[in-house]
């Protein structure tokens, strides 16, 4: 039996508008809203909408045959909330199916577990407790962000009450082993590991819409006997990727749409196969051996590591500051929560990618893009608003010092 | 490949990013095979032109002809004639007696055996002109003459002009100049100076000669000037000898029109910066009407960014079929500064460098001066450099209150430019209209960060640096506050800019240069 495991990955960050020196101890004023509105907006109407209405229709279709899971961060729950509250409604619906199961992850989709284990555990807690709230079920299955995971994120996630985990099925940790089985990362007593297929999943994500690549245009016939061809007692597929894949990554004129409309149904023709969650496939499954994860890998380009995020000096130094800030802001959290609130939203991956410099080398200036036109124009906004933060914590922490003070002077 | 290059300056003393950049690319061309016939103008009796078998260019030797344009007459071997009859010489393996005189010529010519290298032949054409001159700038010059160098006589721009038209042939033109019939070369002598030059003939004597002979006395004004250098250089050219002729900047337009009509050669035209540039809507219509000229009589315009090429466009409507883009690049010479110069005072410096006009935005960079001040009071701010808006740039930073922050160093050159971009913590930018703009790359290889406007065509290339719109006072502000508060940024910008100017290598650049030219000569 082959189980095929859908993951996809749902987030919007809170982009920061171009916040300047003279804005320090003036504004409070941090987030671009307009420009985050307009996103969210429109990537509900590419992709969220049209894509949650075929999953619903799907689920129903194949009567249970069709199951997927889907991992939604925090900050993008709070953006269904406030531009999108539909969308909302449309997971909750997918949830009611049974057939949906809803990942835990960092509550602010970010790189906590590198900078501070305690905020990482208060990120995925709550964000466990948001989840159960909204669908009704704990999350048992976690997910890092942008699939960064070691041995010591799996003992965490074991440690938080997790039974599963997603990994990228990275060549360089398998060597000759298959990514097609579940395995138990090393040192984990219970927790079990699924990875992501890269192959398999890469075609969807990236290759679908490439025009030069020989297999385009994909039918969903050809890649369902791809993985017809991973046959095997307890064979599972981890098929992940980014949700924006369909619609906005790829849009509906690329026929993505129509590709997922008819896989399932290729899929289940074969005898043997069928779709699962990852919670499912943990269930009934057991590890068919131990995988070492020594060091932190991830599912971003080709190197697969964290240079995306922590690869020159403006990301480490951005990252370092972040989680000193972050000690401040929780001090001064009794007497001004906002801080922690607005604090956790820099705590996003998304701003450290921004500030990626490695695609210069390349020579080729235009090809980057972000909110803020270069990544060093986005590490001067964040870390001004990082600099406003720290100076309003400081002060709560003075006020807070001042008010026992005069307490006792009283006495 | 030959080429006819009218370029500007020559080392060690080159005043300016056209002369750097002519200079660059003519190296780059050599290191592909290219052969240069370098031809520039220079003053008789300027120190500069005293020197002869100059070395430089790779290590070609060089030999520097003079054109004279004096009151003598000088009968002058052009440089490439030579070296077309030593080429010979090498081919037919002269070797033995002659081998040494040949190889010292021909580098590369070992053992008869002729390595495709390029070479650069400069020669000096006795001229006013010079980079950067303004109708004032040039009655300056010709007054500071004095009675040495009276004025040409007029109308030789209405003749050269009818030149072009086909209205008139060359030698009524020298009737125009004054000047005495050349001593006539020998017909076919340029077809053939091998047969006027013996395989045996010393590079000490002169190959055919070229009789130039002219009265010697400089353009009444500046467009004179320019028409004379064009006449002279339209003499050079009726000999022959090269594949096309290049030609740098509005002063040499003319001249590489005129070259093309008497050799029926192709001519590209390089532009390093457009009247509108340098003036503003206040340009002079006379200079935009050469500029015209020259970029309609040229096969392909070369342009240093696709920010001019944008104002060539608009501004002089250039077939966008004919137009080009070549990205100046770091000769080797920039790239290898070392200076052992120390900061002199602990307190942050900021630098603008260039000169002081409206082009460059200076009083951008003072304004944002003042809002730094406000919050870090003990940065210092220095403005070096001269030009027609420093007197109310020292006024506006008096109005500002914050003179006492800012410095004025008037026009440095040589050790003091190296020495105070080594004290600089930034370098800023903010020019209004800059088709290219190297000293933000000068500054880099210095491992100085740098802050550039986007109305700059280096920034086209630039990843390593800082990014803001000229009149965008308060972003620019923020920027230069980022750089001297974040350490991280400085690193980041310093270590990888460093290595992003190793890769800006004119040879690369001379490398596109060549495929237009192939464009253009089969």
């Amino acid at each position: 039996m082959t189980s095929i495991v859908f993951y996809f990955q749902v987030h919007q960050p809170f982009r920061l508008r171009r916040y300047t020196f003279f804005d320090i101890g003036v504004s409070q004023d941090y987030f671009d809203d307009a420009e985050n509105e307009r996103l969210m907006r429109r990537v509900a109407d590419k992709c969220y909408r049209p894509m949650n209405e075929l999953m619903l229709r799907l689920v129903e279709k194949h009567g249970g045959a069709f199951r997927c899971a889907f991992s939604l961060s925090g900050t993008a729950l709070d953006q269904f909330e406030l531009w999108a509250p539909d969308v909302l409604d449309q997971y909750k619906r997918l949830a009611d199916t049974g057939c949906v199961e809803f990942l835990g992850e960092t509550s602010h989709h970010s790189l906590a577990f590198l900078g501070d284990a305690d905020e990482f555990a208060a990120q995925v807690n709550s964000h466990a407790r948001r989840i159960e709230k909204l669908f009704g079920r704990r999350p048992t299955t976690f997910r890092n962000t942008e699939l960064v995971s070691d041995n010591h994120v799996a003992r965490a996630a074991e440690e938080l009450g997790f039974s599963g985990i997603l990994a990228e099925g990275a060549d360089h940790l398998l060597g000759w082993r298959s990514p097609h089985h579940v395995y138990r990362p090393e040192g984990c007593e219970r927790l079990k590991v699924l990875l992501r297929s890269y192959r398999l999943s890469d075609d969807i994500a990236f290759r679908f819409s490439n025009r030069q690549w020989k297999e385009w245009p994909l039918p969903a016939e050809r890649f369902a006997s791809w993985v017809h061809e991973v046959e095997g007692e307890d064979s599972a597929i981890g098929l992940f990727m980014d949700y924006e894949t369909f619609g906005e990554h790829q849009w509906a004129d690329t026929g993505i749409f129509a590709f997922m409309e008819h896989l399932p149904e290729k899929v289940l023709r074969k005898p043997g196969f069928r779709f699962e969650t990852p919670a499912e496939l943990f269930e009934r499954t057991d590890p068919v051996g131990r995988l070492d994860i020594p060091y932190p890998v991830s599912w971003a380009d080709m190197e697969r590591d964290l240079t995306a995020w922590l690869g020159n000096h403006m990301q480490r130094s951005a990252m370092e500051a972040l989680y000193q800030v972050g000690a401040q802001v929780r001090q001064a959290a009794g007497r001004q929560p906002e801080l922690l609130a607005r604090w956790r939203r820099l705590t996003t991956s998304d701003h450290l990618y921004y500030m990626c410099t490695k695609w210069f080398s390349d020579g080729d200036v235009h090809k980057y893009f972000s909110p803020y036109g270069t990544p060093h124009d986005a590490f001067i906004a964040f870390m001004n608003v990082l600099d406003d933060l720290a100076r309003r914590a400081g002060q709560a922490a003075t006020a807070a010092a001042d008010a026992p003070s005069s307490k006792e002077r009283a006495q | 490949m030959r080429v006819l290059m009218l370029g500007w300056e020559f080392p060690p003393h080159i005043s300016g990013g056209l002369g750097t950049a002519c200079y660059g690319l003519t190296q780059g061309l050599a290191h592909h095979g290219v052969e240069v016939n370098f031809v520039i103008p220079r003053a008789v009796g300027d120190e500069d032109t005293e020197f002869v078998d100059l070395v430089g260019c790779n290590q070609v030797p060089v030999r520097m002809t003079t054109v004279g344009g004096g009151p003598m007459e000088l009968p002058v071997a052009l440089p490439w004639m030579q070296r077309r009859a030593e080429t010979v010489a090498a081919d037919a393996g002269a070797g033995a007696a002659d081998g040494e005189q040949a190889s010292a010529a021909a580098p590369g010519a070992a053992g008869g055996e002729l390595r495709r290298a390029g070479f650069v032949d400069p020669v000096v054409v006795d001229s006013l002109l010079r980079p950067y001159l303004t109708e004032e700038s040039y009655a300056r010059a010709v007054d500071a003459l004095g009675g040495h160098a009276g004025p040409a006589p007029g109308g030789l721009m209405e003749s050269l002009l009818g030149f072009l038209n086909g209205e008139r042939d060359l030698p009524s033109l020298r009737s125009v100049l004054g000047a005495a019939a050349p001593a006539e070369v020998p017909d076919g002598a340029e077809d053939h100076p091998a047969a006027a030059a013996p395989p045996a003939a010393s590079p000490d004597q002169p190959g055919p000669p070229v009789y130039l002979h002219f009265t010697g006395q400089y353009g009444s004004d500046l467009l004179e000037e320019v028409a004379r250098y064009a006449l002279v250089v339209a003499e050079i050219a009726r000999h022959g000898g090269f594949d096309l002729i290049h030609a740098h900047d509005w002063m040499t337009n003319l001249a590489g029109a005129a070259a093309a009509r008497v050799s029926g050669r192709p001519l590209v035209t390089h532009v390093h910066a457009t009247e509108f540039d340098r003036s503003g809507e206040n340009y002079n219509p006379r200079v935009k009407a050469l500029e015209q000229l020259g970029l309609d009589h040229a096969d392909r315009v070369v342009c240093v960014s696709h920010y001019t090429a944008g104002v060539l466009r608009k501004r002089y409507r250039v077939d966008p079929a004919k137009l080009r883009v070549v990205h100046n690049a770091v000769t080797h010479e920039e790239q290898e500064h070392e200076f052992h110069w120390k900061k002199n005072i602990p307190e942050p410096i900021v630098l603008f460098l260039g000169r002081v006009t409206f082009q460059k935005g200076p009083d951008y960079f003072i304004d944002a001066a003042a809002r730094v001040i406000k919050l870090m009071p003990e940065v210092k701010f220095v403005m070096s450099g001269s030009g027609d808006m420093l007197p109310a740039m020292i006024e506006r930073a008096a109005r500002q209150g914050i003179a006492r922050s800012i410095h004025f160093t008037g026009f440095l050159r040589g050790k003091d430019v190296e020495r105070m971009y080594a004290m600089a913590d930034l370098y800023v930018m903010p020019s209004v209209s800059e088709p290219f703009g190297i000293s933000p790359l000068e500054a880099m290889a210095l491992d100085v960060p740098v802050i550039v406007s986007n109305q700059s065509g280096v920034s086209e290339i630039l990843s390593n640096a800082l990014k803001f719109d000229f009149w965008d006072v308060e972003d620019l502000a923020n920027k230069i506050l980022a750089l001297l508060k974040r350490r991280a940024l400085r690193e980041q910008l310093i270590d990888e800019g460093r290595d992003e100017v190793r890769r800006m290598r004119w040879e690369a650049r001379a490398e596109l240069v060549r495929a237009i030219y192939r464009e253009l000569v089969a």
